[in-house]
């Protein structure tokens, strides 16, 4: 598959049948072109267009990370347009309004929002051109529509027994109004969707032949004859500014063509990767010691813990907490605290550019497509439509591309270099200049009465803020709803159902925003991780108080919350919760909403006491996230959602020292390995419920459910993660 | 001048000789298949068949892979028991480990016959994926050793 098509193409489409989807923030309408007379200056916003050859091209805006999205959006349009599969052709598009986000108001790939933001319109804009295509041949042999049916990319008419395929009808089609409200499929229907249909993006991936960022070069891409390729040199503190460095040295290396300073660092610019890296390592810059000097890991700790003792933001009040935990029968608090973590995506950070006077072209594995276009815009002072986003395929995403600092970088340097040029950021670049996942601390008091019932919650929690640097507005008295999510969102958030699932009649939530220079982003599934991890540890030391079942005591909470009670009872019933283990084993349960996807897991564990060592053996999951498109990669999603959890969980850490990151590659920022990984189940709880996300939900009840089951295991609470040996073997001494 | 043997082809290349072959492939030969991730032989995104022993790119210099024979993912027929069954068993996600891993597979199998999960594990445990593929993986290996075994080549 082609990474992407140039704009001029995409323009160029003429004939046949237009189905567009134009999106304004927060809605959507079905349109065709053919209404538009002159379809050159029509800015098309095409999803599907088909062709008389009996083609069927599909557009997809959304990126591909490996979650299926270039198979998934294509069959909820192909099943309401009835179209045989085998007919389509399936295409990144290039950054258009039409392809922003009907909930994002963007176009961007996060928030696990590409089906269940586009799922309504998609399946309309399919059935319009089915109704279309329908009246067309209806028009044609002069029959009612009535008796027309639309089966596999052809209109039937079975009382003469007739037959028009789409390529046939298209032109004719295209001539007509497109419906407003086009009627859908019932769920019987369904010729694709809930099916299990294999990835259309995993045949070029195995044969070598899909074009990721970092592999644009000007044997693959046309326009780039001359290209240079640049890496930058950047401080090794967070505010360190250059004292000194030696371009002359760097110049000097074969192949070394300019050196080029911007604000982020020093570029140095080659014929090839090889040249930039010699000569970036020739530059011996001398930096000055940056903004917070004396910062490491002990510092940051220190900092966030001590925030909980100061008042924070009020983010919500519900009832009476003080009086709650004053008359509690029982009252436990504890303390929390998650490390920041490094997306360390496989396909480091890359982009290359191409900037002219009357254009700007960018080859970028991004997920925020109109965040780049919006950033080269301002660089280059060209308008935003003169900024051509050609998306590849991404090496992984997790969020961190949905971040354009490397795409600035690479803009400015294509500027003042006045060649195409592709930025490479080192594995060391990538980790090192990250935006991490914020670490959190969390205070958290609860109240139990005599019956052993949640009546009480103060939770005290501090986060480096998300949004304070990117969009100041969004934190509105000291709340950024980023920092939240799973414990509290906005009213009406286009996130959905990120907060606390229990019904607690009595509960605080103050938040601090730590002041630290660390630079932070979402990361898949943004702060619901840690905030899962403090919500779901702290229940489960709550129903230990009690002296009740970790399940019986969530589902006592969660009496009218259908989805959350569905997923933790089919869990246990799948995992065999309650079931007697074999000797030294633990199990432990958790659960957590958010982008509008239930998830439940359970947890089975053993420790060996002597190296601090946790062997995780199973790790079930139950889901319910409404309607389910793709089967597989919903399945697939799951388990790399429970593994990069499992590594957050055992092993990641990002180490700071001398005010910066002292962490650089996966020698000493590992990430889990194929003999750490457990058996995964992945059970579906069937729902017509409001169809949600699936990329990030099995992310959260990981990490909790896993502390747990180490609490199951050993009786030892350990309220950090993550539960390295080192980390077991201290607490399992302070026990004895 | 460096000659090198790439997927049965010979190259003549002006580079230096200390130029890790990795980025001889990518950025000489425009192999692209063979991916740059962690530059320091830990992850095994970059890994080729130097002498069909799986061999991390990004830290063999470029003179010492002279005169041998270098087989890069672009050299693994498509019909390859390997890509066969990663196609099969839907292994990839993001992909962008793949390749690495398919070559460290193809070698595990024409070396062992019938690797244990043991076997397994032990091969395949300095293979970074961050999507999570590793289930896929192990399925994707079984089936490979299976159509390796009713006749698809190995080289």
């Amino acid at each position: 598959m082609k990474p992407n098509i140039s704009r001029r193409s995409f323009l160029k489409m003429t004939g046949g049948l237009v189905i567009a989807v134009s999106v304004t923030p927060f809605d959507y309408s079905i349109l065709h072109a053919a209404g538009k007379k002159d379809l050159k200056s029509f800015n098309p916003n095409a999803w599907l267009h088909i062709t008389s050859d009996n083609k069927i091209t599909i557009y997809i805006g959304n990126s591909e990370m490996g979650q299926g999205v270039l198979t998934a959006q294509p069959m909820i349009i192909a099943d309401e347009l009835e179209a045989d599969w085998k007919q389509l052709v399936i295409k990144q598009a290039p950054a258009a309004d039409a392809f922003k986000s009907p909930i994002l108001g963007s176009q961007i790939t996060v928030g696990s929002a590409s089906i269940r933001g586009f799922y309504e319109p998609l399946r309309k804009a399919g059935a319009a051109g089915r109704a279309m295509l329908i009246k067309a041949a209806a028009e044609t042999w002069k029959v009612p529509e009535g008796e027309c049916t639309a089966v596999l990319g052809t209109v039937k008419h079975a009382k003469t027994k007739r037959s028009l395929t789409y390529g046939q009808l298209c032109e004719k089609a295209a001539k007509l109004e497109a419906p407003k409200d086009p009627p859908l499929k019932k769920e019987s229907e369904f010729r694709y969707i809930g099916k299990p249909m294999p990835r259309v993006d995993v045949p070029d991936k195995v044969r070598a032949k899909a074009v990721y960022g970092l592999d644009v070069n000007d044997g693959n891409v046309e326009g780039l004859k001359g290209m240079h390729y640049a890496v930058t040199a950047k401080p090794p503190a967070y505010g360190a500014k250059p004292l000194s460095f030696d371009s002359k040295a760097a110049e000097a290396v074969k192949g070394v063509v300019k050196v080029i300073q911007i604000p982020q660092g020093i570029a140095v610019c080659a014929t090839s990767t090889d040249a930039a890296l010699k000569g970036r390592d020739a530059l011996k810059v001398q930096w000055d010691k940056g903004a917070v000097p004396e910062m490491d890991n002990a510092y940051i700790e220190k900092m966030m813990m001590e925030d909980l003792d100061k008042p924070g933001a009020k983010v919500q009040e519900v009832g009476d907490t003080k009086k709650a935990l004053a008359e509690a029968a029982k009252k436990v608090e504890a303390t929390y605290f998650v490390p920041f973590v490094a997306h360390a995506t496989m396909e480091p950070l890359n982009c290359t550019a191409h900037v002219q006077s009357d254009r700007c072209d960018l080859w970028v594995p991004t997920q925020g497509q109109t965040g780049c276009r919006g950033v080269a815009a301002g660089i280059t002072k060209l308008p935003p439509e003169k900024i051509h986003i050609h998306t590849t395929f991404l090496g992984c995403g997790l969020g961190r591309k949905g971040f354009a600092d490397f795409v600035g970088e690479t803009v400015m340097i294509a500027k003042a270099l006045e060649k195409p040029v592709k930025l490479t950021w080192t594995r060391e670049d990538d980790i090192k200049y990250d935006r991490f996942r914020s670490g959190m601390t969390h205070r958290i008091q609860g109240a139990l009465d005599t019956q052993g019932q949640l009546t009480g919650w103060s939770h005290k929690t501090s986060c480096v803020s998300i949004m304070k640097p990117v969009n100041p507005k969004a934190v509105v008295n000291g709340v950024d709803a980023y920092c939240l999510w799973g414990l509290w969102d906005t009213p009406n958030s286009p996130h959905w159902n990120g907060r606390i699932q229990y019904e607690i009649p009595n509960l605080t939530i103050e938040l601090f925003l730590a002041d630290l220079p660390i630079t932070v982003w979402p990361w898949r599934g943004v702060q619901n991780g840690p905030n899962a991890y403090a919500i779901e540890c702290f229940i489960d030391e709550l129903a230990h108080a009690a002296g009740k079942d970790p399940l019986e005591f969530r589902l006592q909470s969660l009496k009218n919350n259908k989805r959350a009670a569905g997923v933790l009872q089919t869990v246990a019933e799948k995992a065999g919760w309650g079931k007697p283990l074999p000797k030294g084993r633990g199990r432990g349960i958790a659960q957590h909403a958010c982008f509008g996807s239930w998830v439940a897991q359970v947890v089975e564990l053993s420790v060996d006491e002597k190296t601090g060592k946790i062997k995780v053996h199973k790790v079930v999951a139950a889901v319910d996230c409404g309607p389910v498109i793709n089967p597989g990669p919903l399945v697939e999603q799951i388990e790399g959602a429970v593994i990069l959890a499992l590594s957050t969980a055992l092993i990641e850490e990002v180490k700071f020292a001398k005010g910066g990151v002292a962490s650089a590659n996966f020698d000493d920022y590992p990430i889990i390995r194929m003999s750490e990984v457990p058996e995964i189940e992945v059970h579906m709880v069937k729902s017509t419920d409001k169809i949600g996300g699936i990329g990030e939900p099995g992310v959260p009840p990981l990490a909790p459910a896993v502390a747990n089951a180490f609490f199951n295991a050993t009786g030892v609470r350990i309220r950090r993660i993550p539960l390295t040996p080192k980390t077991v073997l201290e607490a399992m001494k302070n026990k004895a | 001048m460096i000659s090198l043997r790439v997927n049965g082809k010979k190259f003549s290349l002006d580079v230096p000789p200390d130029t890790p072959l990795l980025w001889v492939i990518r950025d000489h030969l425009k192999l692209m298949g063979t991916k740059f991730s962690c530059g320091i032989g830990v992850c095994g995104a970059c890994t080729v068949q130097i002498d069909g022993k799986a061999q991390r790119s990004c830290i063999v210099p470029v003179s010492d892979a002279q005169g041998k024979k270098i087989t890069t993912i672009e050299g693994l027929p498509d019909s390859h028991p390997v890509k066969t069954a990663w196609i099969k068993e839907q292994v990839p996600q993001c992909g962008f480990c793949q390749s690495g891993v398919m070559m460290q597979v193809a070698s595990l199998i024409s070396e062992t016959k019938k690797p244990d999960p043991e076997k397994i594990i032990a091969a395949m445990d300095d293979v970074l994926c961050r999507c999570g593929t590793y289930p896929r993986i192990k399925k994707g290996i079984k089936t490979a050793v299976e159509l390796a075994r009713k006749g698809g080549s190995r080289s």
